[in-house]
């Protein structure tokens, strides 16, 4: 099963859409690989620099509405290929959320106390996450402190997580 | 308890009930275009279960990008058109008979009351018009769609939206669905389904009700429904002759998609149009929405009329009635995609196609390039285009470039001034 721990990349911003996640003009490409070097390359967000910011995260940590607009599936894969396998956010487009799930990926809802909490204490710092999904939480650290933070995830999510994406648990069942 | 229009359609095309609120739908159509399914294929070809469940169900296009631009594009065409034949396919739309995804569906009768469709397309949504369950989704859903004829979807929750009062003259339905996101913001359905009635819904042709269901995504909706009623069915009397003894019939049997009156909705907005005027967006998210008075003499050096939301035959009347006897600002570059061939082959019947050029207007073939920066019409850093498409993003229609969203007579008059202009101006 994937893992879903590593360094943080924090998105100080809602509604950040699929367009700026990855860009239509990439959307020719038939290989997840070729999206690698134009993840979040049209992001409107101040102090961000892709090519500083993207490289050995693991996990984003966003606020809400995240992955809005577009389907592309190429969004979650750009994140995949890039080693970005968990978005923690307050909330999600549904479509997203599905295509995260589908591809054996998380997509972590939190509430908005409990995403504050994160971005207050943990943001600008070197932060990573520890994720435990047998229990549900994640503990995330920075400069020696620790925090645990627990979170829901639904049986059919883990389902598809388990089963390694719907497809394979599609073509059986159905 | 009484059900709205999507439990309804969640009932009658339950499967399977895997976890918690989970449903998994047994499906209607499948919609593909050539920029998200070829990868679905290549897996499905990968994981050796290239088969498709009902090729009769499947409804295939190139559009985002037709003619092919390069070597890539026309890749991504290559393996729709040949995954279509090797599945004999019927209904494949290839150069020539292609037009944009969700306004040639519909025109040849593909979307139903009461039917589940899905599609790799966020405005899948447009489809709801009709009284279906139509919901865009990622690779993974469609090539499992198009594998095994079914979804999952979270049991949805709706919000009923009714509109009343009269829509001023020079108001659109653009303009209406733009006050709405307005309203309800960006966020505002996510996860739900939105109703859309009342009587100035029940007034509209289906080309507005489309522009209409179609930004119910923009509102983050999983779908925007239309209640089925005469006008729904006048539209598809050609394709449904043949199933029903008479257009009543016909109504009689959409008509078991229509709302109980005790239905429970998670919330109701009531709207009243009588207090609209044109709207545009400013910034980059389609709930920024304010009226065109206020962003009056910002200058721009595009006007883009077409899409899944705006480029219906009705779009373009409603264009070359501002424009009819007029020229195009010299400072504006005038693009028209009429939205299939029979919307084109219509517009010239109807001399619509000479007054968009003798207006100074491009007419391009039906394609969607242009909306999402992909081809036909791509703006440079720091272009500014009118545009009666459906998302104002940053970058959308090209990096660093700035979208207003208008409708296709706010779009005509603003090509004129070359600001952006109320089509009041020109009107009579």
């Amino acid at each position: 099963m994937t893992d879903f721990s590593g360094k943080v990349l924090f998105l100080d911003r809602s509604d950040i859409n699929t367009d700026e996640i990855i860009p239509a003009r990439y959307l020719t490409e038939i290989t997840k690989e070729a999206l690698k070097p134009h993840l979040l390359e049209d992001l409107s967000l101040d102090g961000f620099d892709p090519d500083r910011d993207v490289k050995g995260k693991s996990v984003i940590i966003t606020r809400s509405n995240f992955g809005c607009g577009s389907s592309r599936e190429h969004a979650p894969w750009a994140l995949e290929v890039n080693g970005i396998h968990l978005v923690i956010g307050e909330s999600f487009a549904r479509i997203f959320r599905q295509n995260m799930y589908n591809c054996g990926m998380m997509a972590v809802e939190l509430e908005n106390g409990a995403i504050n909490r994160l971005f207050d204490e943990f943001s600008g710092k070197d932060a990573s996450i520890e994720t435990d999904l047998a229990k549900n939480r994640f503990k995330i650290s920075a400069d020696g402190k620790n925090a645990w933070f627990p979170f829901s995830i639904s049986d059919f999510d883990r389902a598809l997580i388990e089963a390694g994406g719907w497809v394979e648990y599609a073509d059986t069942h159905y | 308890m009484g059900k709205t229009v999507a439990e309804k359609i969640f009932d009658a095309h339950f499967v399977d009930n895997p976890a918690g609120d989970i449903s998994v739908l047994r499906l209607d159509a499948v919609f593909c275009h050539e920029i998200t399914t070829p990868v679905a294929i290549n897996d499905l070809v990968r994981r050796g279960k290239d088969r498709v469940f009902d090729p009769s169900k499947i409804k295939a296009v190139i559009d985002h990008v037709t003619p092919a631009k390069d070597s890539k594009t026309a890749l991504q065409g290559k393996i729709l058109r040949d995954w279509a034949r090797r599945h004999d396919i019927p209904d494949f739309f290839d150069i020539g008979r292609n037009g944009v995804c969700h306004a040639i569906f519909p025109e040849k009768g593909f979307a139903r009351p009461g039917y589940t469709i899905i599609m790799g397309d966020s405005h899948t949504c447009t489809h709801g018009a009709f009284g279906a369950f139509a919901a865009g989704v990622g690779t993974t859903d469609l090539e499992v769609g198009i594998l095994s004829g079914v979804c999952a979807f979270k049991y949805p929750g709706t919000i009923k939206i009714e509109v009343s009062g009269e829509m001023p003259a020079g108001v659109y339905a653009k303009d209406l669905i733009l006050a709405i996101i307005g309203e309800i913001g960006v966020n505002g359905a996510t996860n739900r389904v939105i109703e859309f009635c009342g009587p100035v819904i029940e007034n509209m042709s289906m080309e507005a009700r489309m522009t209409i269901a179609n930004m119910a995504v923009e509102a983050g909706a999983t779908c925007g429904i239309c209640y089925p009623d005469r006008t729904t069915v006048a539209y598809l009397w050609p394709y449904i002759r043949d199933e029903f003894s008479s257009e009543e019939a016909a109504l009689e049997t959409y008509q078991r998609y229509l709302p109980d009156s005790d239905a429970v909705y998670e919330d109701t907005i009531t709207f009243d149009a009588a207090r609209l005027s044109p709207m545009v967006t400013y910034g980059y998210k389609p709930e920024n929405v304010k009226p065109v008075a206020e962003m009056a003499a910002t200058p721009v050096d595009q006007v883009y009329i077409g899409s899944c939301t705006n480029g219906r035959i009705e779009d373009l009347r409603a264009a070359a009635e501002v424009l009819n006897g007029r020229r195009i600002s010299d400072s504006v570059r005038g693009i028209v995609s009429p939205a299939t061939p029979g919307v084109y082959r219509q517009a010239l019947d109807e001399g619509i196609i000479k007054i968009f050029m003798d207006a100074g207007f491009c007419v391009t073939n039906p394609t969607c390039g242009a909306c999402l920066g992909m081809s036909n019409g791509v703006l440079a850093e720091g272009e500014v285009c009118a545009s009666t498409t459906n998302r104002n993003f940053s970058g959308r229609m090209g990096k660093g470039g700035m979208v207003h969203l208008v409708s296709p007579a706010t779009a005509a008059a603003t090509a004129i001034a070359g600001t952006i202009t109320n089509s009041n101006l020109y009107h009579g």
